[in-house]
């Protein structure tokens, strides 16, 4: 299936066996795979999938001896890896395979400068001296387009943005022109901005050095915009593989087809007609600047501005999208609208009424109209209580008598499609998806007027996360609820949003119809966003899903 | 690993100005427990002699200062203070500072001795049984800690006495130089090195322990951490892996009870002092207690305010330098 290229990574009948007492006995199963020169090879898979163990063992990283390779080969140009020893193995990690990691800040060393580690990997595999090292290391920051090299070998990871800090990753797997280089999940925790330029380095200096790539993601847009080949994975099992068109085209596998059916498309519904609806949440004017922290005898710092002068209004039943990339005040405004932060100017009302200057007693019946969903449901849901008290203690506080709070708790558990018999369980007995819709179920129960959700389909795999988008749409329709939906992924926004802003640096530079802000972008931020939107010339195919 | 110095200067200046106040309410707070004990230096005095005339303790009392009401004392000895003067003490009849400054050498070196041997030891074992976790070794580190851990200090001094000096005739019972061996140049250090071994031992195993468990704890979530992966990735071996990016990151946690422990410490080399008889301010502090000699115990209380202060100070400096992002400002 490689055609002419020379096999760099030749995984056969791979085996990899899990600790006694898991979920399954194997974490991948009769696992094939190759990569060859100059070839992309993308392993998706949602969580769970084993894709990241799979990285593991083609390293030979694996959390031995609870999971450990039971059967199979590994090779790499022609050498089978499961037969060196450690110091053989050694010699081989960072200098012939290397690997690039999710996330940045925490894959560097805190206390070591930029510099430093990169110079590691060259102290470790050459014997250069200390001048030429840090020579190849500058040459290799400037050729991931890192700006001003020497300041940068100098820095301490917290010391460069998110994107640079990757560059800084890739500069590492680079710089001794490994043969294969493993990414798992690299550009997951970027800006949409960020990885367009992440993904496009990654190709050119592939395309550059000839480097096989396994690329491990779980996003098909990225899949789209990097893959030549693909291979699917789903728990521990290569259900599909073969060539990037193929795959993304004409799946065949029912797994398959039901990933790339979730994928969100990228046409926002069509626009409809001006709501008549009454106006439930309004902000006016909304201002929250960040103090400088520190106070007695401590040094000046500048305030940081996270929202300036934003106004918006919310009908029933609509659904408005606040969409921006990181540190673009999203959030805040989610915070400052239910109020769990306080603006330092502006109105906020819900229905007529004033939230921001509210008393405490006045602001706890407020509460009940407005609700939040949260992004992780794990951290949002307290562990040590079941489902039926977290979703009836609101209500309760709000003066329900428990018995009926808690019969009307099991009624939502059934409203967002769980069993009667998750009422009785704790958080951690459910899915990622579950939780969330444990997490909606408990806004819900305050019978509120508008939900606030802050990236709640963020953690989850796309499967899981088409099904909540359609339970909050269909919730929303049947309720008539408003939702105020933050997100940093447009393909949701699409799919979702009746309206949308578009946030840039606390302000809004765009706001409109969801179809006639993606259709027509009029300001250079949303149209810039709009384009880096990872594989948006891929429109996925509609499959009938068994 | 640059340091700016001057950044890192005016930050300690500044902490220790900052300090000054506190220390200020330290002061008049002891000041005033202290006045509020029955019995003074006078009654201490007569008590020793067995008794005198009342008329005698009155012009003793007003002979030194102690017929004035609480605050006019309170305000005399901290303008006193302000001009660096600690008093006279009645008890030892010599300046307040000339006695500390005596003890100060002895204190200190009981301190640091029993604070490096409690670091160096907690350090090296916890991170030697993190990386074997779970393991026989491990169980008896973590098993021998606990019982360090658990056992009072005053009650293993008198164990080590009874066991090293009294049965085997090995280390000397108490005191810091062998008395009236006038001993000079190394013979001198290693003398008072012998008579500092048990008493560092008990001081320090207590902390040892608790370091061990900390570190061990600390190395064991840095080793889960991403860029322990990222290391292991470029080809680290094990070593390297150790000392360059789990114990450096492991050591923050440690640093900063160091730090706040250290007054702790100062507190427990009361008792340790007072045991082995080590001529020291831990000792000095007991016995002012006994005599009711407030200039000295003020002199005791500054003295340790500032040491634990500067300390403070060391520590913030020490936790700057190694973790970058924390800023001094």
């Amino acid at each position: 299936m490689t055609g002419e290229r020379k096999t760099i990574l030749d995984i056969r009948d791979l085996q990899i066996s899990l600790p006694a007492g898991g979920d399954r006995p194997h974490a991948l199963w009769d696992f094939n795979l190759t990569v060859g020169e100059g070839e992309i090879v993308c392993l998706v898979g949602e969580s769970g999938s084993g894709k990241s163990l799979a990285a593991s063992a083609a390293m030979r990283l694996l959390p031995e001896p609870h999971v450990h390779v039971s059967k199979g080969s590994i090779s790499l140009d022609g050498t089978d890896l499961l037969s060196l020893s450690e110091r053989q193995m050694r010699d081989v990690r960072g200098d012939r395979i290397a690997m690039i990691f999710q996330e940045p800040m925490t894959a560097l060393n805190p206390q070591k400068t930029v510099g430093w580690q990169i110079d590691e990997v060259l102290r470790l595999h050459t014997r250069l001296n200390k001048a030429e090292r840090k020579a190849r290391a500058i040459e290799i920051l400037t050729d991931v387009h890192i700006p001003d090299p020497a300041s940068a070998y100098n820095a301490y990871p917290h010391q460069i943005s998110g994107g640079q800090r990757q560059r800084v990753m890739i500069a590492m797997a680079l710089v001794l022109k490994p043969r294969l280089i493993i990414a798992d999940e690299p550009t997951t925790a970027l800006d949409v901005t960020t990885q367009k330029q992440i993904l496009k380095l990654i190709k050119e200096l592939q395309q550059l050095h000839g480097t096989g790539i396994l690329f491990i993601t779980h996003d098909f847009g990225v899949v789209a915009e990097i893959a030549d080949r693909i291979a699917v994975l789903s728990l521990g099992e290569l259900v599909e593989q073969g060539p990037a068109d193929q795959i993304l085209n004409n799946p065949q596998h029912p797994y398959t087809r039901k990933l790339i059916a979730a994928v969100p498309a990228l046409t926002p519904p069509p626009e409809k007609a001006m709501s008549k609806e009454p106006v439930v949440l309004e902000a006016k004017a909304l201002r929250k600047t960040f103090a400088a922290r520190g106070g007695f005898l401590s040094g000046k710092r500048n305030p940081v501005i996270a929202v300036k002068d934003l106004t918006f209004e919310l009908r029933r039943g609509e659904t408005l999208g606040v969409v921006g990339e990181s540190g673009s005040g999203k959030t805040t405004v989610s915070r400052i609208v239910t109020r769990l932060l306080e603006a330092d100017s502006g109105e906020v009302s819900i229905d007529g009424r004033d939230i921001i200057s509210a008393s405490k007693a006045e602001l706890r019946a407020l509460r009940k109209d407005i609700q939040m969903v949260f992004q992780d449901p794990m951290a949002s849901l307290n562990p040590r209580r079941r489902v039926v008290e977290l979703i009836a203690q609101g209500p309760i506080i709000q003066g329900v008598p428990r018995e009926t709070a808690y019969a009307r708790a099991r009624e939502l558990l059934s409203l967002v499609e769980l069993p009667a018999a998750a009422a009785n369980r704790y958080p951690h007995e459910f899915s990622g998806g579950q939780r969330q819709r444990i997490g909606i179920a408990r806004a819900l129960a305050m019978e509120p007027r508008v939900i606030v959700a802050d990236e709640p389909v963020s953690a989850l795999d796309v499967s899981v996360q088409a099904q909540v988008l359609r339970l909050l749409a269909d919730l929303r329709d049947r309720l008539h609820l408003s939702l105020l939906f933050v997100t940093h992924d447009l393909r949701v926004a699409a799919q979702l949003c009746d309206k949308v802003i578009v946030m840039s640096k606390g302000e809004i530079v765009e706001a409109g119809p969801t179809a006639r802000v993606f259709a027509d972008p009029q300001h250079p931020y949303t149209r810039s966003l709009l384009d880096s939107i990872p594989g948006r010339g891929w429109e996925p195919p509609v499959l009938s899903v068994a | 690993m640059s340091i700016h110095i001057p950044p890192l200067l005016t930050y300690a200046l500044r902490r220790i100005l900052q300090a000054i106040p506190i220390m200020l309410l330290i002061m008049v707070g002891s000041f005033l427990l202290i006045k509020m004990a029955p019995g003074d230096t006078v009654d201490a005095l007569v008590g020793d002699m067995g008794g005198a005339d009342p008329a005698f303790v009155a012009r003793l009392r007003a002979e030194y200062g102690l017929d004035e009401s609480v605050f006019v004392q309170l305000w005399r000895y901290l303008m006193k203070l302000a001009q660096l003067d600690f008093g006279w003490s009645y008890v030892y009849e010599q300046p307040v500072l000339t006695v500390l400054m005596a003890r100060l050498g002895n204190t200190m070196l009981l301190m640091v001795a029993s604070l490096t041997v409690a670091f160096v030891f907690g350090i090296t074992l916890g991170a030697f049984a993190a990386r074997r976790a779970y393991s026989l070794t491990d169980n008896v580190i973590s098993t021998l800690g606990l019982v360090f851990y658990a056992m009072p200090s005053f009650f293993l001094s008198l164990l080590m006495i009874l066991v090293f000096s009294v049965k085997l005739g090995w280390l000397p019972v108490g005191g810091i130089r062998t008395i009236g061996a006038f001993k000079t140049g190394w013979a001198d250090v290693i003398d008072v090195a012998r008579h500092l071994v048990m008493p560092t031992a008990a001081l320090s195993l207590i902390y040892l322990a608790f370091y061990m468990r900390l570190m061990r704890t600390s190395v064991l979530e840095v080793m889960d951490l991403d860029f322990v992966r990222t290391a292991r990735a470029k080809g680290a071996g094990d070593f390297r892996l150790m000392v360059h990016h789990v114990m450096r990151n492991a050591l923050l946690p440690v640093v900063t009870l160091l730090g706040l422990q250290f007054s702790t410490v100062l507190g427990g080399s009361v008792v340790i002092e007072t045991i082995f008889s080590l001529p020291g301010l831990g000792q000095l502090a007991y016995t002012s207690v006994i005599k009711r000699d407030l200039n000295m115990l003020m002199g005791i209380v500054a003295l340790s305010s500032v040491i634990v202060v500067i300390v403070n100070v060391l520590t913030d400096l020490v936790y700057a330098w190694l973790d970058p992002r924390i800023e001094l400002k």
